[in-house]
């Protein structure tokens, strides 16, 4: 039980997907002018992970011990259907939250922090259990430092800053200065 | 993905195709693409170097097949053609760099995998070699890789150098030099990442602000000729 949780919190904060491992930066840059975008596109690309997981847990115990080659290709494939089905289940069902999430829904199949995810949950030998740990939290720490990027941009946006750092150039400084922030959590339980 | 630039579609000759990507529309550091296997590998100047070669060797080659295979590949499915395109290749790749250098191999870790996701290899297909023949393609592909390659370079020798008092292994600071440890862990390759795109909006700033400024300089010797002209009338 304390090994699901650690799993859990290591991949949420000490090594965080976005600040430690480096997935996922498009959407930091893209998305992140406010709060709320940020947040929500973290919650979608959360539950894609999970199911993600559960998929990749499932090819690799009944498929890919007889290919392991094709571990890339298959694993892009049955993400690129997830996001496919996703996209038709919440287009169906709430076509409000279809409307606000807009294009960045069909971007998380080109996502690298998925396709990370199932990498290094085979990489590290995960039981199907510790898989969904690790996905759900790898998301949830997405989704916090989305929302913090996002809320930093918003305070910034009206701050007297030189014509030459603005755009991308602030926000890796942002995140260079959350990075180390998140470095303080290193070496928290061990795990 | 989202950020991929419109092409112009003028037509250019193959050497302005070649250098495009090299610099001024440096993958990297002009369209801010590829920046997950930039900023994650770049601690040591090998590695850099390894995944540079890797992201050309894939880029060119599913150039080579997109741009051939152009006028059979159906418009509805050809994202996931070209996926299936670049995945062959990146297989090879991976299963090359695993032959010849397994230390390199290990340290790139799932980051070679990656490379299919990176916005830049997507991207030329989409952009370029799917509308393009198989030779300017191939310059495009060259040039965007090696672009790709300058630009990882460029973050790996200041965080090697800095970071262990190393180039490529090799002890080149003063014994007495205290290594910047954070140079090689995460936030380092921000920071990097941060100043590199900073010297490139500096860089574009100066040239668009000595433009104006000459533009400027060419109003004022007009107004200051026609003011002459209009003295000398007046007289």
């Amino acid at each position: 039980m304390s090994n699901l949780f650690w799993i859990f919190v290591s991949a949420a904060i000490v090594t965080n997907f976005v600040l430690v491992y480096f997935l996922g930066l498009c959407p930091v840059i893209g998305v992140t002018n406010k709060s709320e975008t940020g947040w929500r596109l973290g919650l979608a690309t959360t539950f894609v992970m999970v199911l993600a997981s559960l998929a990749a847990w499932v090819l690799n115990r009944y498929v890919l011990s007889a290919a392991p080659f094709l571990r890339v290709i298959s694993f892009v494939v049955a993400i690129a259907s997830i996001v496919q089905i996703v996209e038709l289940f919440v287009k169906k069902t709430t076509p409000s939250l279809y409307r606000e999430l807009g294009i960045f829904l069909p971007l998380i199949a080109s996502n690298s922090q998925v396709l990370g995810m199932t990498i290094f949950q085979t990489n590290r030998g995960y039981t199907l259990v510790e898989g969904l740990m690790f996905a759900a939290g790898g998301g949830l720490g997405i989704t916090a430092v989305l929302s913090l990027v996002g809320g930093i941009r918003e305070r910034l946006e009206f701050a007297p800053i030189p014509r030459v750092a603005r755009g991308p150039a602030l926000v890796f400084m942002i995140a260079a200065m959350l990075s180390l922030a998140f470095m303080g959590f290193a070496g928290m339980g061990a795990a | 993905m989202s950020m991929i630039k419109a092409e112009s579609s003028s037509p250019k000759s193959p050497r302005a195709i070649a250098t495009r990507g090299l610099w001024h529309e440096n993958p990297v550091l002009v369209q801010t693409l590829g920046l997950c296997s930039a900023l994650a590998v770049t601690n040591a100047v090998a590695n850099s170097l390894a995944m540079g070669l890797a992201t050309t060797f894939v880029l060119v080659c599913s150039s080579i097949i997109v741009s051939l295979l152009r006028k059979i590949i159906p418009h509805q499915i050809r994202i996931t053609t070209y996926i299936l395109i670049i995945a062959t290749f990146l297989a090879i790749a991976d299963m090359s760099l695993e032959a010849t250098v397994p230390d390199v191999h290990k340290a790139m870790g799932p980051y070679i995998a990656l490379i299919i996701t990176n916005c830049i290899v997507l991207g030329r297909q989409e952009a370029f070699a799917s509308r393009q023949p198989v030779g300017l393609s191939i310059l495009d592909a060259m040039g965007n890789g090696i672009g790709f390659t300058i630009a990882l370079l460029l973050m790996g020798i200041p965080r090697e150098v800095l970071g262990n008092g190393t180039f490529l292994g090799l002890h080149v600071m003063p014994s007495s030099f205290e290594p910047w440890v954070v140079m090689m862990l995460p936030p380092g390759g921000f920071f990097m990442i941060g100043l590199l795109l900073l010297a490139a909006n500096w860089r574009d700033l100066r040239r668009t602000t000595r433009v104006q400024i000459e533009q400027a300089i060419a109003a004022d010797a007009r107004a200051a000729a026609e003011a002459k002209e209009a003295e000398v009338v007046g007289t």
